[in-house]
């Protein structure tokens, strides 16, 4: 038996330049970066890495980065269906520039959204003054923290769904009307099962580019210990502090938690693909 | 009696699916209010506060923040760094997806999941990566301080960061296109004794221009307006290490709001033009995905 290729012939050139750039590229720009963090954390005491990890502040970070990721991910899971839908389904004046519009968070650099969300949502700013009315404070408490990282998240909820909402079958839809269905019975049994595992995916995508977030958040957070600081600016603080091996310790936490969750959602995803596939047969 | 008739009918056309009725046209106005309610108040309101407060004080006062010799040195750093992190992420972008998208190969997939390892991970992390580097206490510290090499709070930390942030860009727009489109063509230039370069350059290139440009818009956007990962390797020494997204912090904490919002109107100009040009990049029939 031959041994397996390690490439499979072609008459193309220029795989050898272009592996050879690629992986070398790779290795000095990620492989060795991502290998210093390792040594760097490994290289702590393990009472020391517990100590930093498990600090109240730490934790606090923790609890206001993850949470507010998770709200803003659910919110966005509500309004970007609604967006989704509305830009797919729906024809109105003016669709093609809100769709384009969609992606600007995603262009805008976060120190920009940043200053800008503050600015609106302060006791003084435009739509700030009405929520204070209310009694509702936004800016420097964690409602302002989830509306920056709901911003962040949006695109990626949408840009998600959209395909997903056009791949639901409409003549399925017609169908189980002219058989007597209602509107609600139509969307949670033929809408919904459709765009489950996009809605996940985008929540996914969503949460945890929301937990990552620096830039747009601490201008509207306040960044009071223990009440609104996120994890990633606790992590700069250290930095600053010239303590890399407690940086290293809560971002090596902070990866190990993303990946959990990620894993957590893919299993979800593929138990809901299953399930899908076992319901239709 | 004709009316009873009437509204009969209309019952029963209302019956059938896909037909207007009161409740379907109510629910669609509905959620096109939400919708935009929802993206006016996270998008446009300061979308337009950039721009009211930035002209605030006139166009003079605009201008006059211009005129800073750190503001001059913040745009100057942006550009410089925006200026080599560009072209090597498009050389990086156009060698990985040939090498990627062209040939089919053992650990393909790990080099795929390198190359989306900086859009999952926070700018911060990515930054404090290359401080544990090549900071004071990190690895090679002490070696160059030793032979006088600055990296961190210096350009060449903030081109590798950038670095860091925007590769995946170019690529992820390439590979996918370049998959999509096979290899047909190409297979074809080459057995009939066109060279390499010839076939990369008349076959190739023509094919996924539209989806290197946006490629290279979405990347050069991305250097020039990164924040997280710049602000941990820059060290914030004005007028030196400055980059424009951290004046802007800069000068919002002191107070100076209209400077603050000016050097923001300039950045958001700058992802105004990238949606423009990603748009007709689209409409020219080129898809992303």
């Amino acid at each position: 038996m031959p041994a397996e290729r390690f490439r499979q012939p072609s008459v193309l050139p220029g795989f050898g330049l272009t592996f050879g750039f690629t992986t070398f590229f790779l290795s000095a720009l990620v492989l060795l970066p991502l290998a210093a963090l390792a040594l760097m954390a490994g290289s702590m005491h393990w009472s020391d890495f517990v100590r930093v990890v498990l600090s109240a502040r730490a934790l606090g970070s923790y609890r206001l980065s993850f949470g507010a990721s998770f709200l803003a991910a659910t919110t966005n899971l509500a309004f970007g269906f609604v967006i989704a839908w509305t830009l797919v389904r729906y024809q109105f004046p003016g669709r093609k520039a809100v769709d384009a519009l969609i992606d600007m968070p995603f262009a805008l650099p976060t120190a920009v959204s940043g200053i800008a969300l503050t600015s609106v949502f302060a006791a003084n700013g435009w739509i700030g003054r009405y929520l204070a009315a209310f009694g509702i404070q936004v800016a420097y408490t964690w409602i302002g923290v989830t509306v920056a990282l709901t911003l962040i998240g949006m695109p990626f909820m949408v840009r998600t769904l959209q395909p997903a909402i056009a791949e639901v079958q409409r003549d399925l839809e017609d169908a189980a009307e002219t058989l007597g269905a209602g509107r609600l019975y139509v969307f949670r049994r033929i809408v919904l099962p459709t765009v489950l595992p996009a809605m996940l995916t985008g929540f996914t995508l969503a949460f945890a580019r929301a937990v990552g977030e620096y830039g747009s958040v601490i201008f509207i957070a306040g960044n009071l210990p223990m009440k609104t600081e996120i994890t990633p600016l606790l992590i700069v603080i250290h930095l600053q502090e010239f303590d890399y091996r407690g940086a290293a310790a809560l971002g090596s936490v902070m990866l190990v938690i993303s990946f959990v969750v990620l894993l957590t959602i893919n299993l979800i995803h593929s138990w809901g693909r299953r399930r899908l596939v076992a319901t239709a047969h | 009696m004709a009316l009873g008739v009437r509204l009969a009918a209309r019952e029963e056309l209302a019956t059938r699916p896909g037909r207007d009725t009161l409740l379907t046209v109510g629910l669609r106005w509905l959620l096109i209010a939400v919708s935009l309610a929802f993206l006016a108040a996270l998008l446009l309101a300061p979308l337009a506060t950039v721009f009211v407060t930035a002209f605030s004080h006139g166009l003079g006062a605009y201008l006059d923040t211009f005129d800073d010799p750190d503001t001059r040195s913040a745009i100057r750093l942006t550009l410089v760094s925006a200026a080599v992190v560009v072209p090597l992420n498009t050389l990086f972008g156009l060698a990985a997806s040939w090498c990627i998208a062209k040939f089919e190969f053992r650990g393909k997939s790990f080099l795929l999941t390198l190359i989306d390892l900086p859009l999952a991970v926070s700018p911060v992390i990515s930054g404090m990566l290359f401080v544990l580097l090549f900071g004071l206490q990190g690895w090679f510290g002490h070696w160059l301080q030793d032979h006088n090499i600055s990296i961190i709070f210096a350009l060449p930390g903030i081109i590798i960061a950038e670095m860091f942030v925007t590769f995946p860009y170019v690529a992820r727009e390439l590979i996918p296109l370049m998959q999509q489109l096979g290899n047909d063509e190409e297979e074809a230039a080459i057995t009939m004794g066109a060279g390499a370069w010839m076939t990369f350059f008349r076959v190739t290139l023509p094919k996924v221009r539209w989806g290197l440009i946006y490629g290279v818009i979405l990347c050069n956007a991305r250097a020039m307006g990164e924040f997280g990962a710049v602000s941990v390797v820059s060290g914030h020494i004005r007028g030196l290490t400055d980059t424009m997204p951290l004046h802007i912090e800069i000068l919002y904490n002191e107070y100076n709001f209209v400077g603050a919002f000016a050097v923001a109107s300039l950045l958001t100009l700058l992802a105004v033009l990238t949606l423009v040009i990603k748009t007709s990049v689209e409409r020219t029939g080129y898809k992303r995905r």
